[in-house]
């Protein structure tokens, strides 16, 4: 499909403006962070960015641990099926 | 004021749906839960209606501030639940989801431990049920299995009981101290609802199953309810917390390796209970509050949820993230509503899951419990990988299906718009759920520490999932759990024993058979035709004299010696 006829939402064009949004958003977030009183109750997590790179760090970890885990756990979806 | 239990109006329901028809069955579907909620607004928290039975006291109806909360969305579930269905769903699927959800809510205005157990059966009688209404021979084994382990925790509960009430003398349904093995039995067989380990697998075994509307009814009740029998009967329990945190990584790690997308929702269903678990396990004021409201603001958005992927199902009777995609185009409300859905589950700010998951991380942060308070963070990025975008993206968005369902009939529609208004109106507005929950709410959740640790939270979670989306890839695969043990391995050694005594048996026929036969080949002259032998050459009259001698003679010499004595 030629790229003109595609929905406006999925052309090549219109993604790359979300990624550029997406990634104005984030850094947003972070640089707000100077703005505000932060609560830390652990000491690490009141840390410049705590939650960023934490989510990404730990988001990356749990998808690293599920692939690990579907090389074992993973059968066709008919499997059960007599 | 009439002061009935509530929940006997919707189960009075299960009765009255299948002579009804058209409108006036229409009527009941919507009426008997509005009856229901109005009931249970206007009834005053205390004992109302006790019954000696026994020796003990029944407690019929009895309001507690937390009773309440679950009484209300569970009835409230039933009302928007019976829009979704009342086009589609088959006349055992309505009657068995009223059974269903009117014994839920008599659960949550019970006060004794034997009408707890009655109604915890009837549950599981009604949501089988609800699993078995497709008719499909996949639905049949399912709700069959699915049957199987909640008459197995049936049976745990009940010896808990019987024992709690022998060793105590007491049937109240109220806090319990695990002095004994009495109370860990009535722990574990509300473990068992709760989907906890090793008993996690039967949630995302058994829902998929059901019906479009099916499913979007079994999603609300019996997790919430054990949830509610927990908080009353446990709360503060250590144990639970590693309990719930196991939980919530149990379903994000199976939801993130599942293709069919209701059941991405149901291992979420573990995951956000596993939240509630973990915050009756903390057992503070605020935690509890936090679980409470959690389960009220979960049940809808879980709901919405499940609508949106029932639609989708009902739609193109489609429900693998394989076969799915680009349906945004042509089912605008419910990728709208599927999102806020997955917003909600998320806790994304402005939506109900923000407003109570986050009193469940805070009352871990106050409590200075680290390790619980780092997972607890974590599974909130895991939550919006694993459903909050993950459902959506491979659901609505993705590569395009070339699929171009309508979106579905306007009871749907209405239904999905219900809740998906709910989930927005709490997020924006948490005021009047704090107001229902059992202890004073002092907490407030949209401070700007909050929004910004959250908003990095999420859509860092966002960034991982769309840099890591080519290890995303959707593969048509199942993941194996722990019910493999009673699905694979314990058929196979049925079948290997079935096999050996199979092999014995017919070794030991076949044994006994030449035996007999060279026995018989033996003893035979087949020129004769006639056995061999000294008899066998007599005439039958002779054998009988030569018997009667032998006879006669047998009598001569007992009484001989009998009178040999004297």
């Amino acid at each position: 499909m030629n790229d003109s006829e595609k929905h406006w939402l999925v052309r090549a064009s219109t993604i790359k403006i979300l990624w550029l949004v997406f990634i104005a958003i984030l850094i947003v977030t972070v640089v707000s962070e100077l703005f505000i009183h932060k609560h830390e109750y652990f000491g690490i997590d009141g840390s410049f960015g705590f939650s960023a790179w934490y989510g990404f760090i730990t988001c990356v970890a749990m998808v690293v641990a599920a692939k690990l885990l579907g090389t074992f756990l993973k059968r066709k979806d008919d499997y059960y099926d007599d | 004021m009439i002061e009935i239990p509530p929940g006997w109006i919707i189960i009075a329901g299960a009765v009255l749906i299948p002579i009804l028809r058209g409108h006036l069955r229409h009527l009941a579907l919507l009426g008997l839960p509005s009856l229901a909620l109005a009931l249970i607004w206007t009834m005053p928290t205390e004992t109302l209606w006790q019954i000696p039975f026994l020796n003990y006291q029944l407690t019929l109806l009895e309001f507690s501030a937390v009773g309440k909360v679950f009484a209300t969305v569970f009835a409230l579930m039933t009302l928007v639940g019976g829009i979704f269905a009342m086009r589609t769903a088959s006349t055992l699927e309505l009657s068995a989801a009223f059974l269903y959800a009117g014994s839920a809510i008599g659960i949550t205005t019970c006060g004794d431990l034997i009408t707890l157990f009655i109604y915890w059966e009837l549950m599981a009688l009604g949501s089988t049920a609800v699993v078995l209404a497709p008719g499909t021979a996949s639905a049949y084994r399912a709700s069959i299995r699915y049957l199987l382990m909640h008459a197995f925790g049936g049976c745990i509960l009940l010896t808990g009981i019987v024992w709690h009430l022998y060793s105590t003398g007491s049937s109240e349904f109220t806090q319990l101290e695990l002095q004994g093995p009495a109370q860990w039995l009535i722990m574990i067989g509300f473990l068992v609802n709760v989907g906890a380990p090793p008993f996690s697998a039967w949630i995302a075994d058994a829902y998929p199953e059901a019906s479009p509307s099916g499913a979007v009814f079994l999603s609300a009740f019996t997790t919430k309810t054990a949830v509610f029998t927990l908080l009353v009967a446990f709360p503060g329990t250590g144990i639970l917390i590693p309990i719930g945190c196991f939980m919530i990584f149990y379903g994000i790690i199976y939801a993130l390796l599942e293709n069919d997308a209701r059941r991405i929702l149901a291992y979420s269903i573990v995951n956000q209970v596993g939240f509630m678990v973990t915050g009756i396990g903390i057992g503070t004021e605020m935690a509890l509050n936090g679980a409470a409201a959690h389960a009220f603001a979960h049940i809808v958005y879980k709901a919405l949820l499940l609508m949106s992927a029932g639609a989708v199902l009902y739609q193109t009777g489609k429900r693998r993230c394989t076969e799915l995609g680009g349906l945004y185009q042509s089912m605008p409300l419910t990728t709208i509503c599927g999102t806020i859905g997955a917003l909600a589950i998320s806790s994304f700010p402005y939506t109900s899951g923000f407003i109570s998951k986050s009193m469940i991380s805070s009352s871990a942060a106050y409590e200075h419990l680290t390790w619980v308070w780092f997972l607890l963070a974590a599974a909130s990025a895991g939550v919006f990988l694993h459903a909050g975008i993950k459902y959506p993206w491979f659901v609505f968005f993705q590569k395009d299906s070339g699929l171009r369902p309508a979106d579905p009939p306007k009871n749907m529609q209405l239904a999905m718009v219900l809740f998906a208004f709910v989930c927005i109106a709490l997020g924006v507005f948490p005021q009047p759920l704090y107001e229902m929950l059992p202890y004073p709410v002092e907490y407030e959740p949209y401070t700007a520490d909050h929004l910004v640790t959250q908003f990095q939270l999420l859509l860092f979670a966002g960034l991982a999932f769309f840099v890591l989306l080519p290890m995303m890839k959707r593969t048509e695969t199942i993941s194996l759990d722990l019910d493999w043990f009673y699905r694979k391995l314990l058929p196979r050694w049925y079948r290997a024993i079935e096999g050996l005594a199979g092999t014995v048996y017919d070794a030991c026929q076949r044994f006994v058979t030449t035996k007999l036969t060279t026995l018989l080949q033996r003893t035979y002259d087949r020129e004769e035709h006639r056995p061999k032998g000294y008899f066998a050459r007599l005439w039958p009259t002779e054998t009988m004299v030569l018997w009667v001698v032998i006879l006669l003679a047998s009598y001569l010499m007992i009484s001989y010696v009998q009178a040999g004595g004297r």
